[in-house]
């Protein structure tokens, strides 16, 4: 059978990921330094696997909840409080299956035909994709080095049209590391306060934000009522693989998500549910040594990419540097399969991340000291090679 | 701030000028730091972790429990002072719980072993008795794991 014109069009026409061969190649080859990755390197702290597991021991096996157990909800809304000073009723709490769903969800819940969505790029490659199954139109605004990768209020004033749905607002961000203050919130806020444009806040790095807590966009005055933060455990809490986040915002919108998610999914799953409530309850210690782990290296991978040549701004948040190569005159794609062949370490070319970054490679830094010093020697010595 | 202390003990070779970058701080502090740490004797000194089991070396190591007479006036410190001087001891620390001093010994053989702790701990007036215990394997070592974990993560965005 020829499945070419029965598959669904949208589907079949959504770009492939260009990259997973090569890091298929890069995962057969021996002695290869990944800093390719983008999940923490660290095992889940054990109070929180040990949640888990009394969980299992005690045959809580069964759904939840369709938005989440109870319990956990009641700690989200805490945690967000306590941390962001966000507050939101625990109605209006929804628990997903990792930051992923809650972003799905959301498009989904906000997105007819023809609307448009206007996402930041360099950007994570989901969110386009997303929005073309959903029929919306994705409208990149591109962010620049010279702006440390923050979104740009006159760039989001001059692509807002009258089809503008939503802004998709990823900081800290991945791929570039790009943050933004509280000052340059204000900026944005200016640019949105007289409009109906919906923002999808995708927070999921907020904890690992350098040199000053994160400031939600949701907490600025007025935005509350026009935002939708997405959350979840993944990042500050190194649980990548229970797959649970959450989605908190207008009761409104949360009501239609959770209506998507009844039907899609039932219930994030239940074992990850009560390892989550443990995580929020007693981890704050656990997730902060997370981060000043990650600022240490940081700081040595930044200062090295530097000093080899690779010019890189300093990156406020996430675990992710984003050096420009443009001194080598190479593109990103010919520069990173060099760097994986001639010395056995990966990096992601950053036009994975939008065209806007061709130019750049974006390095994770979720990997050992060991790992990070080492894999910048053989850069320093690939640069001098080619 | 331990931080200097923790990098260090995890890594004695980390250039002064790396462990500034991690620290954020001035390569001048942390060779100042360092110095009085050293001066202090909160750093005792630098040393590598040996796998000798990867290596044709014969060697052979255990941990022996000692339970000891206290002396009247100087409690343990007389007797660990001669068990501190043979040179075969590796480490040497007083203990709470069943016995009184664990003392680590490396060796050629198990016969150098089993007669040093005849011939040398066995003999010393104080010690009342020994348990050797022989090290057959070693998994981890100063907070590294012999057997390194090949990185599971495969996805990439």
């Amino acid at each position: 059978m020829d499945y070419s014109n029965i598959l669904s069009r949208r589907a079949m026409e959504l770009k492939p990921s260009g990259i997973r061969k090569f890091f298929n190649a890069a995962s057969e080859m021996d002695d290869v330094i990944s800093l390719g990755v983008g999940e923490p390197d660290f095992r889940t702290p054990w109070c929180i696997r040990k949640a888990g597991i009394d969980s299992l021991d005690k045959g809580k096996t069964w759904y939840t909840a369709n938005t989440g157990l109870a319990a956990l909800r009641e700690e989200i809304t805490r945690y967000l409080y306590r941390r962001f000073e966000l507050e939101y009723d625990v109605k209006d709490v929804l628990v997903t299956v990792g930051g992923s769903e809650a972003i799905d969800i959301c498009v989904r819940s906000l997105i007819n035909p023809g609307d448009e969505v206007l996402i930041p790029e360099p950007c994570f490659v989901a969110y386009a994709p997303i929005v073309d199954l959903s029929g919306g139109k994705s409208v990149p605004i591109v962010t620049c080095e010279e702006d440390e990768f923050r979104l740009n209020s006159q760039a989001l004033r001059k692509a807002i049209t009258p089809k503008t749905k939503l802004l998709i607002f990823p900081f800290p961000n991945n791929p570039t590391g790009g943050i933004m203050r509280r000052e340059h919130l204000e900026k944005i806020v200016a640019v949105l306060k007289d409009t109906d444009i919906v923002v999808l806040s995708d927070e999921i790095y907020a904890e690992l934000t350098y040199g000053g807590r994160h400031v939600s966009i949701a907490s600025m005055p007025g935005m509350k009522e026009k935002t939708v933060v997405v959350n979840g455990f993944s990042k500050a809490y190194a649980m990548t693989g229970w797959r649970l986040g959450y989605a908190a915002g207008p009761s409104q919108v949360m009501e239609v998500m959770n209506k998507i998610h009844q039907y899609a999914i039932m219930c994030a799953p239940t074992t990850s549910q009560y390892a989550a409530i443990e995580a929020l309850k007693s981890c704050d210690e656990e997730i902060e040594a997370m981060a000043a782990e990650y600022n240490m290296r940081r700081r040595v991978i930044v200062e090295g990419l530097n000093r080899i040549g690779l010019k890189c701004f300093d990156p406020g948040g996430a675990f992710y540097a984003f050096p420009s190569i443009k001194s080598t005159g190479m593109t990103s794609q010919d520069f990173c399969e060099g760097l994986l062949h001639s010395k056995r370490v990966a990096v992601v070319p950053g036009d994975a991340f939008g065209e806007s970054g061709e130019g750049f490679i974006r390095i994770s830094y979720a990997s050992s000291m060991d790992h990070i010093l080492t894999a910048l020697e053989r850069m320093e010595a690939y640069l001098q090679e080619i | 701030m331990y931080e200097l202390l923790k990098l260090l003990e995890h890594n004695a070779r980390y250039s002064t000028a790396q462990l500034a970058t991690m620290l954020g701080t001035t390569e001048a502090e942390v060779q100042a730091a360092i110095a009085q740490y050293e001066k202090e004797g909160v750093i005792r000194g630098y040393t590598t972790i040996v796998d000798w089991e990867k290596t044709e070396r014969e060697y052979v190591s255990a941990r022996i429990e000692l339970k000891v007479v206290p002396e009247k006036n100087r409690g343990f410190e007389e007797v660990a002072e001669q068990i501190s001087r043979f040179e075969e001891v590796r480490s040497l620390r007083l203990m709470s719980g069943g016995y009184d001093l664990a003392v680590t010994v490396v060796g050629k053989t198990f016969r150098d072993i089993a007669s040093f702790v005849a011939y040398r701990l066995a003999s010393l007036e104080s010690v009342q008795s020994t348990a050797t215990h022989f090290i057959l394997r070693t998994y981890k070592e100063n907070g590294v794991v012999t057997e390194q974990s090949k990185d599971e993560r495969g996805v990439v965005l």
